[in-house]
């Protein structure tokens, strides 16, 4: 009985001394936090829900107070929530440029070869696995498996005969799906820009031929039309600069493997 | 008693070596050896709450355990004294340091949860160490901690660059580099240091 109560004693009191000497420090190296920062976390949703891209309203809120990130990133408040927290951070509201999701890949079900017949978990990162590359024999294909379509918070993404589409009208630009790709071929572009290469492939011309009815062959058709040069072919595959991009889509015309996606059609 | 030191600081630092020998703090040895920045954070942190962690223990164990015949308590406060270095480095790390705060990230409150911290001073008690002899196997068990994570975040910046095969990607061939450098250690094993 004694040991016991001589235990729970001994124990008691170093805890107490601890405890007492932790608190004295932690007023001697109290952080002081950014007053905005907290300000700006009151006026955000809160739902965490991710779609800024920051990890959580917390590492957004940060992000803001530091003066990194935009006022409007914050999907699930809206505009309302975008003019409290410019308001805060005294910035203009400036909407900026709205960016959309896009997935470069024509290769759907038919069209792009496949390496094997994969009847995995629904998962783009399992079928990865099979030595790195996936289902496809086109190494910079769209795997279909839905990654990005679980990531996405606004039910903007969706398998289309075996390859991701993007809903433009859903998509609030979050860039979720961008970050999971496990192929990396997801990207964000400007809303109104009018046409995009829908191929990811930098493989040349006859590698393309082989593995993808589709696909960019870097003919470079598109670059010899294109009025304002906006569309360049960089490593046997189309690029377009929004910059330049006047919008004719002439290139979408000309393209003989029919695969520059005119959103305005 | 300078021998004596000499011979618990080289076997701490490398025939003994915490990590590739003992096979304690495998954890933030692999966690945190992403960059040799980041690994000599951690080291340093390591070695601070190793040697204090061992000093501090070394006064509870013989003047209130051992002296109140309570030994088996030995593992509960001395968890209790590493928690509350870990809270109080964590702390000073923030205010001070707070870029490598961030970058230790959930490693740094794991400590506490280090079973190198833990076991050195469990060791210090099973190998009858007096005071200065406890704080030295802590601080250099510290620095062995340091050096393996440093030299092991070298090799792994370096192997990042390296062409090995796909399938081996990731943590795969982060086990199979710990494994030749811990291999490199076994050199030093079976040393003995005449007294």
């Amino acid at each position: 009985m004694k040991t016991i109560l001589l235990a729970m004693l001994v124990l008691g009191v170093l805890g107490g001394i601890f405890g007492a000497l932790l608190a004295y420090a932690s007023k001697i190296f109290y952080v002081k936090v950014d007053p905005k920062q907290a300000a700006v976390r009151e006026a955000l949703a809160g739902a965490n829900c991710g779609g800024c891209g920051y990890p959580g309203c917390d590492g957004y809120a940060a992000a803001v107070a530091k003066g990194e990130a935009p006022c409007n990133r914050c999907v699930a408040g809206g505009a309302e929530t975008a003019a409290r927290v410019a308001e805060i951070m005294g910035a203009a509201n400036e909407a900026g440029e709205k960016m959309v999701a896009f997935v470069p890949c024509s290769g759907c079900e038919g069209v792009a070869e496949k390496r094997f017949n994969y009847t995995g978990p629904e998962d783009c990162q399992a079928a990865m696995l099979f030595g790195g590359k996936s289902n496809k024999l086109c190494t910079f294909a769209c795997i279909g498996l839905g990654n990005c379509v679980r990531a996405c918070q606004f039910d903007a993404m969706h398998i289309v005969n075996g390859i991701a589409q993007v809903n433009r009208s859903n998509c609030v630009g979050c860039g979720a799906c961008v970050d999971i790709c496990p192929k990396s071929i997801v990207k964000l572009i400007p809303e109104s820009q009018r046409v995009e290469p829908g191929c990811s492939s930098h493989d040349k011309g006859g590698v393309v031929m082989k593995v993808c009815k589709a696909g960019c062959i870097g003919c470079m058709k598109c670059q010899r039309e294109c009025p304002a040069g906006a569309i360049v072919v960089k490593d046997a595959l189309a690029e377009v600069d929004p910059a330049k991009c006047i919008g004719c889509g002439k290139c979408a015309e000309v393209c003989p493997r029919h695969i520059i996606v005119d959103f305005q059609a | 008693m300078l021998s004596s030191i000499i011979t618990i600081s080289l076997g701490a630092i490398l025939i003994n070596n915490f990590i590739f020998s003992q096979f304690l703090g495998c954890c933030p040895f692999l966690g945190c050896s992403n960059k040799v920045d980041t690994a000599l954070g951690m080291g340093l942190a390591v070695v601070f709450v190793m040697g204090l962690a061992s000093a501090i223990c070394w006064v509870i164990n013989e003047y209130i355990l051992v002296a109140l015949h309570l030994e088996f308590l030995q593992t509960l406060a001395f968890i209790l004294v590493i928690a509350a270095l870990v809270q109080f480095v964590e702390m000073f790390l923030k205010k001070m340091v707070p870029s490598l705060y961030s970058a230790l990230g959930i490693f740094l409150p794991l400590i506490t949860t280090n079973c190198a911290v833990l076991g050195v001073v469990l060791l210090n008690v099973q190998n009858n160490y007096n005071f200065i002899e406890s704080l030295v196997y802590g601080i250099t068990g510290g620095i062995g901690f340091l050096l393996a994570i440093v030299l092991f975040a070298s090799v792994r910046e370096r192997v990042e660059f390296a062409e090995y095969p796909e399938c081996f990607r990731g943590f795969s061939i982060c086990l199979v580099s710990a494994a030749l450098v811990a291999l490199a250690f076994m050199g030093f094993s079976g040393m003995a240091i005449p007294v």
